[in-house]
């Protein structure tokens, strides 16, 4: 073959756009690195946070850290795998439910019923879905493996039809409202448009008591943190790299051999995991599941972070999630009304002008030289290159 | 990295219709183990049509048979998984991947889940061997989307290799390569072929002469002639669909399209 000058070692690293897998690393330096930045992580949720944030602060916190596990979700399903999911509240709020449904239950006492359903009154005893859910050895794995089963049995119905691209990103969406309408509608058995309300106890402790919040955000603080490990490990996995694979090139996947559906199907149901993980704390966290924190406005809110953040990260998504669920609680407290308006724009702005989200800005402080034309070509909402050639047509 | 054996491909009136139009009309054709055939034609003879209907893009009536199996009414990476492996008309490597992530790829179809969880140490022997191949051991970890044009059209025909394809067929592999590119590649499919069967549809008869074994000649969905670069060059009704007229016995149908 012709002869071939190699490649100056750093070359691949600068020219890295946002969305490209890190070529493996050689495995010590890398995972020092990261071993680093996670005991940095630690140290700042662990001890600066507790130690300069008022409780309430704390306590919001802790809400934004929920939001950011369904952002490390979205970034997987999204950024990596291209699979615009605009409806990761469904997945939320059945992890909330479910941890809702038990914590009530334990409020309740043995044998009693939620107040609520009380209230309405037209229930004689607990309707018989909910009543596993009265075992914590039932309601905590189902917070995670519901949304997962859920996901899977969507995913394989929608990714084996070759439901893709603005298609999928719509029917996301409309489960999202589907399962609004089927909250509010259920209204004795779901507490309707309120939700499931006024949660006093965790597991035997009191949420009132300030002590007991901070461990609520301890732990979610930990979650947190192992959901990005995990992540960590799928990025940078060989099925990571497939991913991304899929993401580029579906069709091409196909004829090296691979299922896509199935490789797609992976990325999808761990998302509704982490989602549904980060709607089982978030209920501890803020006292409160309603199908007004679930739905639509939700659902694309945790988008939003996402994309601001930069989706093809690890830490894009987490940072980005936290930033504008912080913005949003900063402006509305002042300018109550304008936040949609402002959330909507930056939107535009990041998806028009910054696709890669903060995090591309940061990268490009950090190489100096930007990427050549495949910096900018990369990125479309929908993950599929613009410029590039149509799909293969499927038979 | 070869095959364990050499297979030819058997195609037997293949029909290939999309509403109402037959882009492939009853094609049949042997390709023998270890062959380099070219397909040609004019544009709408259904080459890519056929290679699609061999692969399992299109749906079609007939039979494809690769040594002992059948491949109509199969999936698509079933089909791969039985050795075929194909490239197209556009370079349609992970361009946000490096050379060796794409390799990697490649080479991981069988692989289970648990392998797939794990992350990738080193450079698996296959790539590392294919990668020499095709001239590219020294952009390992640059992104395939950098790699000039000729470079990538290299790397799809490296993944053919590590994925293990037993038939490879290409979809003008040297369209929009320099002279020297055009020599390399028919090298590589020189050595390539010693253990697989290859098919190329090109457009470009020097690369044509200078490298296939046998052609086979498409017109209309139909195979209008077949044999050796002389006997199809020397037939009068190619040489009636490439120029319109029948010529003189002997003359060469040069630079016919593209």
């Amino acid at each position: 073959m012709t002869a071939v000058t190699p490649a100056p070692p750093d070359t691949a690293v600068r020219q890295a756009p946002a969305g490209a897998v890190p070529p493996n690393p050689p495995g010590g330096r890398s995972r020092l690195r990261a071993a680093a930045g996670f005991a940095f992580g630690a140290a700042l949720l662990f001890a600066v946070a507790p130690l300069v944030l008022s409780d309430f602060r704390l306590a919001l916190l802790a809400k934004y850290l929920c939001v950011a596990m369904v952002a490390v979700g979205i970034g997987i399903a999204w950024g990596r795998g291209g699979m615009l999911t605009l409806g990761q509240g469904v997945f939320f709020g059945l992890g909330g439910y479910a941890m809702a449904m038990h914590l009530k239950l334990a409020d309740a006492g043995p044998g009693g019923m939620p107040d609520f359903m009380q209230l309405y009154g037209q229930l004689d005893e607990l309707p018989l879905w909910w009543r596993p859910f009265a075992s914590p050895w039932f309601a905590l794995p189902a917070t995670v493996l519901l949304p997962m089963a859920v996901a899977f049995g969507l995913g394989s119905l929608v990714f084996r039809r070759r439901v893709r691209g603005a298609y999928f990103a719509i029917l996301s969406q409309a489960l999202a409202a589907a399962m609004v309408i089927l909250l509010i509608g259920q209204q004795g058995t779901t507490g309707g448009t309120n939700g499931l309300t006024d949660i006093q106890g965790f597991f035997g402790y009191d949420l009132d008591d300030p002590v007991n919040q901070r461990m609520v955000y301890f732990i979610i603080a930990a979650v947190l943190l192992a959901l990005l490990a995990l992540a960590r490990q799928l990025i940078h996995s060989r099925y990571g790299e497939l991913l991304v694979a899929v993401r580029d090139g579906e069709e091409r996947v196909r004829f090296l051999g691979y299922d896509p559906a199935s490789v797609k199907l992976v990325a999808y149901v761990v998302a509704a995991g982490m989602a549904g993980l980060a709607g089982a704390l978030f209920v501890p966290a803020v006292g409160i599941i309603s199908p007004a924190l679930i739905g639509i406005v939700p659902s694309i809110e945790f988008v939003i972070g996402v994309a601001v953040g930069g989706r093809a990260t690890l830490l894009g998504p987490v940072l980005g999630a936290v930033a504008v669920a912080w913005a949003r609680t900063a402006l509305s407290e002042r300018f109550p009304g304008t936040w949609t308006y402002l959330q909507g724009l930056l939107f535009v702005v990041v998806v028009a002008f910054l696709p890669g989200g903060l995090a591309s800005l940061w990268a490009l402080t950090r190489h100096r030289a930007p990427g050549p034309a495949s910096d900018r070509r990369g990125w479309s909402p929908l993950g599929r290159r613009r410029g590039d050639r149509a799909e293969v047509p499927a038979a | 990295m070869s095959g364990d054996r050499l297979d030819g491909l058997s195609v037997r009136d293949v029909r290939v219709s999309f509403d109402g139009f037959t882009a492939v009309d009853g094609v049949s054709l042997e390709v023998p183990a270890g062959d380099i055939r070219f397909l040609i034609g004019p544009n709408g003879a259904g080459k890519t049509t056929l290679v699609d209907a061999v692969t399992g893009l299109v749906r079609a009536t007939g039979s494809v048979r690769f040594g002992d199996q059948e491949l109509l009414g199969r999936p698509v990476h079933r089909i791969s998984r039985l050795g075929i492996g194909r490239t197209f008309q556009t370079s349609t490597v992970f361009e946000e991947l490096s050379v060796v992530q794409n390799l990697d790829i490649a080479a991981g179809a069988r692989r289970s889940w648990v392998t797939l969880a794990r992350r990738r140490r080193g450079i698996p022997d296959e790539v590392a061997a294919a990668l020499e191949t095709i001239g590219l051991t020294g952009r390992t970890d640059q992104l395939a989307g950098t790699l000039a044009h000729g470079q990538k059209q290299w790397l799809e025909i490296g993944m053919l290799l590590v994925q293990d394809a037993r038939l490879l067929l290409l979809d003008e592999p040297v369209a929009g390569m320099s002279h020297e590119e055009r020599d390399a590649t028919g090298a590589l499919l020189e050595t390539v072929s010693r253990d697989r069967t290859v098919v190329v549809i090109e457009h470009d008869m020097d690369f044509l002469r200078r490298f296939a074994r046998s052609v086979t000649v498409l017109h209309a969905g139909k195979v209008l002639s077949e044999g050796t670069v002389a006997q199809v060059q020397a037939d009068p009704r190619v040489q009636e669909v490439y120029l319109g007229h029948p010529v003189d016995a002997g003359a060469v149908p040069s630079g016919l399209e593209a």
